[in-house]
């Protein structure tokens, strides 16, 4: 499947829209990176334990979103976006959520 | 007892500023370097592709970093809330933040084999922040976009 953030694909045709996608996931950190993340507070750095949450939060977003499309029939999703919200103190929403679309291979007029 | 506290204090202030400042110069030296090494693979925010017959591997990339600065520069940031004005230290900051997540994404369209991201994006979350906590500076930023490969 192919997933981006443009409004078209180069090299294909969108042939029909199907509606908006969307997959989220709530995570909340633990306290074993709360303590590393303390100490990088006082010497400044990248908090490493936060980014890799995100990220493997963010994957499995885009990855329930992918699900959700194939079950519409779709062969790509379109114009993908990502926001996020605060649930509670600690925990974080991300949402990432897109429209899916069969695809033909063909021109694509701009 | 009080003593015990000013002199913590005194020990992480000037803790922060040297090994902060030099944690941050370090970093910055890096993203210089790196930044030439990806100057061959641009980033654009066009949501139309230019000649979008030439590529192929259209696909979604993504970059991200939570970062924090050091407690020097956290307090120097509270103090400036007080008599309002630019927050030089959070906006260092913030440009690392950004800067780090876009080579991030850089590297992620290389090892798809991509050469140009289009539609770039950024984004932040707030899953560290901690209630009724002043002080502790961190940023997370997040880039995304469409990777192509322009050519053969």
């Amino acid at each position: 499947m192919l997933v981006v953030n443009t409004e078209t694909i180069p090299g294909h045709e969108i042939t029909k829209v199907l509606g908006l996608v969307q997959g989220n996931t709530i995570r909340a950190k633990h306290v074993g990176r709360d303590i590393a993340a303390e100490l990088k507070n006082l010497i400044g750095g990248e908090l490493t334990g936060y980014t890799e949450l995100l990220t493997e939060a963010r994957r499995q977003a885009v990855e329930r979103m992918m699900a959700q499309a194939e079950q519409l029939g779709a062969d790509a999703i379109v114009n993908v976006r990502f926001t996020t919200s605060a649930v509670a103190a600690g925990a974080a929403e991300l949402y990432a959520y897109g429209t899916a679309v069969t695809i033909a291979p063909g021109s694509q007029a701009l | 007892m009080f003593a015990i506290y000013v002199g913590l204090f005194i020990v992480l202030l000037s803790g922060g500023l040297v090994i902060g400042g030099l944690r941050e110069r370090k970093h910055l030296r890096e993203l210089d370097e790196r930044e030439r090494e990806y100057a061959d693979l641009p980033v654009l925010n066009l949501k139309t592709i230019p000649n979008a017959h030439e590529v192929s591997k259209p696909q979604m990339v993504m970059g991200q970093v939570v970062i924090a600065t050091d407690y020097f520069k956290s307090l120097a940031t509270m103090l400036r809330s007080l008599v309002g004005g630019e927050m030089r230290a959070a906006n260092t900051l913030m440009l690392r933040a950004r800067r780090e997540a876009t080579l991030r994404m850089q590297a992620h369209a290389r090892r798809r084999g991509c050469n140009e991201v289009h539609n770039v994006r950024y984004g932040a979350s707030t899953i560290s922040q901690k209630k009724g906590k002043r002080g502790a500076m961190q940023v997370e930023m997040f880039a995304w976009g469409t990777a192509v490969k322009r050519g053969a």
